[in-house]
């Protein structure tokens, strides 16, 4: 028999800390969809997607029922765009819509993988897909995209730096009645990965076998609570206590994926071991922090405490999961985080110290509303510097800031949901723009000669 | 297949009775319990098969917590798979 004392925690993790599954992901290759002739292409496109995927959201919710675990988004990456799109020579906004429409008659939430890998340059159906991001995303609902500009093995591409700039800008712009919505849709990555289960920066890669379900985890308030209990421990019993909390939120984890994997007749691929954040209260990164010892996030030690807090996560989860994957870490985006908003409110947080967070944690600068008249070559910068730590350090960066079209500091973009709200935080107004206009390609970093 | 159904809520006359009877209803059988009524919480584990159900599991698991709710009690019916993962290695 099970334990009381057992089955009443997994109850309460559920119930009262927000332990949940934050994402089912199915990943579909398009590879065999490819064709010149646009529409057939976006035909097969829609087909693959609505067969692969139709009974995905069903299987979630039956899930959901038996398990009495919230699975939180049911979702769909797919193979970059832009390497099928290239053979059609033309505009890939169809393929866009396909994807859009394929989204909605499955039920899913979000699809990814309007995407390019640019690190090392532009092939055939690149640039026409980066530059038809802004209308792409602002003409359907559910298409989220990325790009990759940068990985420690090709450096960086500086000049998609600077095209990234101007599209993120644009992105806003053409959606700026919708809160600049459209760049909440985009990210920009180094290093990005193939299996990724979380939006917006989802897709399938290439090395990926044919259809698989990848599951990302969740359950900041978790592991909150758990350091609750110990408010006099040292630091070493933290991050114990955070391996310990982690491995039972992995093993749910495991345990939906399997189940999933099972059921609709798909390989189970992996586990993304993350603390994903949601606006609401007792679901923040930026309190477990806080419950560490900081009187609030964004202050000194902030970096230190969530290197152990992302590396405990990690080590909990690994013994969880027959498969790691994805991004794997503590993210901290500030307009999904009640604590990040309060902090960045507040001016403890800046951008400066999310970015030498980010160098700890997965991914990057996330969900980061920026003034609305911040230059498209101050973005590129921003996506430099933060390829730039993702390269160094052998990690996965990411940018997605939100330039908030009209309005200055002190105001805020709302989007309600998952997506929460953010304040307009400060940026550095001098120019990088020579720097960024040599364009060109940061030259891969050493990784031998340690000593 | 087994699952965990779970009442939590104030102690009063009858609870075993009526989440027993229900679970007849949906052909589950009962084959463990453990309560404990700690300071007036009433505290009770089931463990019920679930391989003969008369209908489907979230009817069974719906039918409980409308239960649940018309006696002031939350009943929870999972299964026993995520208890087991998530405490044994």
């Amino acid at each position: 028999m099970l334990n009381t004392y057992d089955v009443l925690e997994t109850i309460r993790m559920i119930q009262e800390e927000c332990l949940d599954i934050r994402t089912i992901t199915m990943g579909i290759s398009l590879l065999d969809c490819i064709d010149a002739d646009i529409d057939k292409a976006c035909e097969k496109v829609y087909n693959k997607i609505t067969e692969k995927a139709a009974r995905l959201v069903e299987v979630g919710e039956q899930i959901e029922k038996e398990f009495g675990i919230p699975i939180i988004n049911k979702r769909i990456s797919v193979t970059p765009i832009a390497i099928v799109s290239a053979a059609c020579h033309c505009s890939p906004v169809p393929f866009a819509k396909a994807m859009d429409r394929a989204a909605k008659a499955v039920g899913v939430n979000l699809i990814g993988g309007y995407s390019a890998l640019v690190q090392k340059g532009f092939s055939a159906g690149d640039t026409e897909l980066i530059e038809s991001i802004p209308e792409a995303l602002a003409c359907t609902e559910r298409v989220c995209s990325s790009v990759n500009v940068g990985s420690t093995k090709a450096g960086i591409n500086l000049d998609a730096c600077k095209l990234m700039g101007r599209i993120v800008r644009e992105c806003a712009e053409k959606t700026v009645d919708h809160a600049c919505f459209g760049a909440a849709k985009l990210v920009v990555f180094c290093n990005s990965v193939e299996d990724n289960p979380f939006m917006a920066g989802a897709y399938h890669g290439v090395g990926e076998p044919d259809c698989m379900i990848n599951v990302g985890v969740s359950g900041p308030g978790v592991v909150r609570a758990a350091l609750k209990k110990y408010p006099d421990a040292d630091i070493t019993q933290i991050a114990d206590v955070i391996k310990k909390i982690s491995y039972k939120i992995t093993r749910v984890g495991q345990l939906v994926g399997v189940t999933a994997s099972k059921r609709l007749g798909v390989p189970f691929g992996i586990v993304d071991l993350s603390l994903a954040p949601t606006p609401a209260v007792g679901d923040s990164v930026a309190h477990i922090l806080e419950e560490i010892g900081l009187e609030r996030c964004g202050t000194h030690g902030t970096t230190a405490a969530l290197a152990l807090l992302n590396d405990a996560v990690k080590k909990g989860g690994v013994m969880a999961c027959s498969r790691i994957g994805g991004l794997s870490g503590a993210f901290i985006p500030v307009s999904e985080d009640a604590g990040m908003i309060d902090a960045a409110k507040a001016g403890t947080l800046s951008i400066e110290k999310l970015e030498a967070m980010t160098a700890v944690c997965s991914v990057g600068l996330d969900m980061i509303v920026i003034p609305g008249d911040t230059s498209a070559d101050t973005i590129a910068a921003i996506i430099a510097d933060e390829a730039a730590i993702g390269m160094v350090n052998t990690k996965t960066t990411a940018v997605r800031v939100i330039p908030a079209i009209g309005k200055k500091i002190g105001e805020e973009l709302d989007w309600g949901g998952l997506f929460g709200c953010g304040p307009v935080m400060p940026v550095r107004k001098e120019s990088p723009s020579k720097f960024i206009g040599r364009g060109g390609q940061i030259p891969a970093p050493l990784h031998s000669l340690k000593n | 297949m087994r699952a965990v159904v779970t009442v939590i809520g104030k102690d009063a006359v009858g609870i075993l009775a009526k989440v027993s009877t229900k679970c007849a209803e949906h052909n589950a059988n009962v084959m463990e319990v453990t309560q404990s009524v700690l300071q007036e919480l009433f505290a009770m584990i089931m463990l019920v098969d679930i391989s003969k159900l008369s209908g489907d599991f979230a009817s069974l698991a719906d039918d409980l917590a409308a239960l649940g709710d018309s006696m002031g009690l939350k009943i929870h019916t999972m299964h026993e798979d995520i208890f087991n993962c998530m405490h044994h290695i």
